[in-house]
């Protein structure tokens, strides 16, 4: 947070808190560097953009909102899903196939808002399990639709302003991904920085004392959870689009876990912390891929227990 | 109940009624908390609670406020039934509160603390286009409200970090933003060291004369000074009320009170 | 000679029984201690291996293994507990959260390494094998069995609350902390204890689970589902409510594979969702 001065006026530190911190130009040159010196990582690349444009997702309703979801990977999914049937029935253009897939993300998420909002605590955690559970199980079942284990096939993508085709040397994959994040991200940091924002923050901060004073904290939850489960879809439907191939993966329980733990990483609730967290938790996924699962989930646990322990105001306060 | 002094009381004052209770009574189980409450708060009025630990004063400030649903009764804001409000609908027609203990953002300063609670009362909390640092209207008033208790100089602060009796101070200026027309004040000073309290009071003292106080005080002191009603309340039922002479000279009030004399 | 679905309902509740005395414990610390406990399954793993050890390391009598699970699981709940869980009392839910989660993982990998990825198997006593008959039916000597030491838990953890004392300090920690502090209850070691308890049960089910369910280090989470469903639908703090859900979820589990597999855990999920809706502290929770 920027400090104050003497010579400033409240509302100049309040704006100030909005300027771009020159770190911020220093990051977004840094994901244009996998171009140049990681020229056969780019798929790699791609994927821990489509991870970071989830993860900031999450970020908004657990970092700022302070709601914990076990389940957001059902938007991610559904995004995915979506995104890749619209293709395989015929209609492969990537960026209005994108506004639709987040536009079905965004109104599951709509309508499942009106459940979230009324509940906390335990119950929210299993309410949010539960349906992503659910998702999953849907998906899983529903082999006529999404293909069930074995994935969906026959997604076909046209190039990208009819010139940029999805190839397998991923640099039209990496810069579509990249584009959509920052954009995405740029409306996520206004969002953040508006009155809004301090709205999500307030019932992260305090529960009891938004209703005393004026505020319905349950349109706000709406508001904030339709807004992330659209971002969440339009993620999956990046990946559907990127990779032309959607699998149970995308919906289930264990993206929904990787997230969280990424969020923890990079520390929740700062904007950057689930677009860092996905950096390293990919990266390092990816360069400890031989070892087994259990043993990697071995320093996950590591981490968490730390990261828990030692964070003075917990993870959402420090 | 409305005795003969009530009435002239009220005959008296000519004034309208800023809030009111009427058989209002709550329950958990057995255990009575409220019991056939009647209050009369006029406009502008200063009155305190006081009574025994236990007797229910805060739970009294939660059925009011809409935080608790009282089995029975009525609570009318202005002539108003807001019985069936919500907490924040009562905010919204100008019934606000402090809370006993500190009930702060405590990861926000000061500043962005009181500008959310403006920027509530006003509407534009749901916008989430422009930043917070654009809406110059909001944050003025904010700043006012906050410079009127003297925490401008500390309103960057993160609030965990404000020493207890600004803290307090806070709890006071997240009320006043909403503009209320009637605030109950739930212990204000409790807590404060010596040595901060008298700020508290002196902001307590500088409210405008529209707005109607109720406040919960243990102290004696504090509540000769600025009360000029007194209701007393033990085991959740009015034990007696009346001008602060009345009360001071009630016996019974004293054998209530035995072994309590001094503030608990 | 009966109709297979007496069988199937047999299977089940003795699945349910099984679960119970896992989910019992979760219940009853969750409704005391508000505190999100998602290890609470790898307690139970950590009693199954415990039994696992006795018996084919040292030869152990299997019956005999079930207290030593029971008391190896409350030792290390009483360890964590002060080392770790306690601070964490008054923290978030996120944070409740992942502290057991990563604690749960750090379990499954260490369980990886200790006793290897396969199912472990434990030598049931010959008194426990085989079958027994009963109206016609064929009914597992073991799982009458489990059904029994479930009933007999429930049992005792009901005298115990209603009894005696420390279930006296129980019953008026959960239901109003300050007034207990008040009355010079000392309810740090009541939570303490209380959760040794349920970390010990849920060791103790760990145990008995083996030869139902088989034992390999991924039970910490398998089962951690239904626990955590049977916990929310049935209550938190209520042990009938537990016994009730528990019945419910076996039979619906075993009666759902057998007659409509296509289903699979849908609707586990879809009524615990639509249950929490309609009750969010579950059908007989408290507070």
């Amino acid at each position: 947070m920027a400090l104050a001065t003497a010579t400033m006026t409240p509302q100049g530190y309040l704006q100030a808190q909005s300027r771009w911190h020159p770190l911020e130009i220093v990051f977004w040159l840094a994901t244009l560097l996998p171009f140049m010196l990681f020229p056969d990582y780019l798929s790699l690349a791609s994927q821990i953009a489509i991870t970071a444009l989830f993860a900031l997702s999450l970020d908004i309703i657990l970092g700022y909102a302070g709601l914990v979801s076990l389940g957001h990977a059902a938007f991610f999914g559904i995004g995915a899903y979506t995104a890749g049937l619209i293709s395989k029935f015929g209609w492969g253009e990537p960026l209005t196939g994108l506004v639709l897939a987040a536009a079905a993300a965004g109104l599951v998420g709509f309508a499942v808002s009106f459940i979230i909002a009324r509940f906390r605590h335990f119950t929210l955690i299993m309410i949010t399990l539960g349906l992503g559970l659910l998702a999953f199980e849907a998906a899983n079942r529903a082999h006529w639709l999404t293909g069930g284990s074995d994935g969906l096939q026959g997604i076909s993508m046209w190039p990208v302003f009819g010139l940029f085709k999805f190839d397998l040397y991923g640099y039209t994959a990496y810069t579509y991904s990249l584009i959509v994040l920052f954009i995405v991200f740029l409306g996520t940091r206004r969002l953040i920085n508006s009155p809004f924002g301090l709205a999500l923050r307030g019932i992260r901060e305090n529960w009891v004392r938004m209703p005393a004073i004026g505020a319905d904290s349950r349109a706000h939850i709406r508001k904030a959870f339709t807004i992330a489960a659209a971002i969440a879809g339009l993620a999956g439907a990046v990946l559907a689009q990127t990779t032309e191939n959607v699998s149970l993966e995308s919906i289930s329980f264990q993206r929904s876990a990787d997230v969280l733990v990424m969020l923890v990483l990079g520390g929740a609730g700062r904007l950057y912390g689930g677009l860092i967290g996905a950096v390293i938790f990919m990266v390092a996924r990816d360069q400890f891929s031989g070892i087994a699962p259990q043993y990697w989930y071995f320093w996950i646990g590591v981490l968490l227990v730390t990261f828990v322990m030692i964070l003075p105001n917990g993870i959402l306060g420090g | 109940m409305s005795t003969p002094a009530h009435d002239a009381e009220d005959a008296i004052a000519g004034s309208a009624i800023a809030l009111a209770t009427r058989g209002l009574s709550k329950s958990f189980g057995s255990l009575s908390v409220a019991r056939n409450i009647e209050i009369n708060l006029p406009a502008g009025a200063r009155y305190a609670l006081i009574g025994p630990n236990g007797a229910g004063k805060t739970t009294l400030i939660n059925l009011m406020t809409g935080m608790l649903a009282p089995n029975a009764g009525q609570i009318l804001l202005g002539g108003e039934d807001i019985t069936a409000l919500g907490p924040q609908e009562r905010v919204r027609r100008g019934l606000a509160r402090t809370f006993q203990i500190n009930t702060l953002f405590a990861g926000l300063n000061a500043l962005e603390a009181v500008t959310l609670a403006v920027a509530e009362r006003r509407g534009v909390a749901g916008r989430f286009w422009r930043g917070v640092g654009s809406h110059s209207e909001t944050i003025d008033e904010a700043y006012e409200i906050l410079s009127k208790l003297r925490l401008g100089d500390s309103c960057y602060q993160i609030t965990r970090e404000l020493p207890y009796g600004r803290q307090r101070l806070l709890e006071i200026a997240l009320a006043l933003a909403t503009r209320p027309k009637v605030l109950l004040l739930d212990e204000p000073a409790a807590g404060v060291p010596q040595e901060e309290s008298g700020e508290v009071f002196e902001a307590v003292a500088g409210l405008s004369d529209n707005l109607t106080l109720l406040f919960i005080e243990h102290d004696m002191h504090v509540v000769f000074r600025f009360a000029s009603h007194i209701i007393v309340l033990v085991s959740g039922a009015i034990f007696t009320e009346g001008p602060p002479a009345k009360i001071a000279a009630d016996p019974g009030v004293r054998e209530v009170y035995l072994g309590k004399r001094k503030h608990g | 000679m009966l109709f297979p679905i007496f069988g199937v309902l047999f299977d089940g509740i003795a699945y349910g029984m099984l679960l119970f005395v896992l989910s019992v414990g979760l219940s009853v610390t969750l409704g005391l201690m508000n505190f999100v406990n998602l290890a609470h399954c790898a307690f139970a793993m950590l009693g199954g291996y415990v039994t696992v050890t006795l018996v084919n390391e040292f030869q152990w009598p299997f019956l005999a293994t079930l207290p030593a699970a029971f008391i190896a699981a409350a030792i290390v709940s009483v360890a964590l507990e002060r080392v770790l869980y306690r601070r964490l009392y008054r923290s978030s839910d996120l944070d409740q959260v992942l502290l057991t989660i990563g604690l749960a993982f750090i379990s499954v990998a260490a369980a990886a390494y200790v006793f290897g990825t396969t199912q472990q198997p434990v030598e049931t006593p010959t008194i426990l094998r085989g079958s027994v008959g009963v109206l016609g039916m064929d009914l597992s000597k073991y799982r009458l069995f489990l059904i029994g030491v479930a009933l007999a838990v429930t049992m005792l953890l009901v005298a115990g609350l209603e009894y005696t004392r420390f279930g006296a300090q129980v019953r008026a920690a959960v239901d109003n902390q300050r007034m207990a502090r008040g009355l010079g209850i000392d309810v740090d070691r009541t939570f303490a204890s209380t959760f040794a308890l349920g970390c010990g049960l849920a060791g103790l089910g760990g145990a008995l689970a083996i030869e139902i369910v088989g034992l390999d280090p991924n039970f910490a989470f398998t089962y951690l589902v239904y626990v955590l469903i049977i916990v929310s639908v049935g209550g938190l703090g209520s042990i009938a409510g537990s016994l009730i859900a528990a019945i419910l979820i076996g039979v619906s589990d075993v009666a759902g594979k057998y007659y409509a597999p296509e289903l699979g855990a849908f609707l586990i999920y879809l009524v615990m969702v639509v249950v929490l809706m309609w009750r969010p502290l579950g059908l007989f929770g408290r507070r």
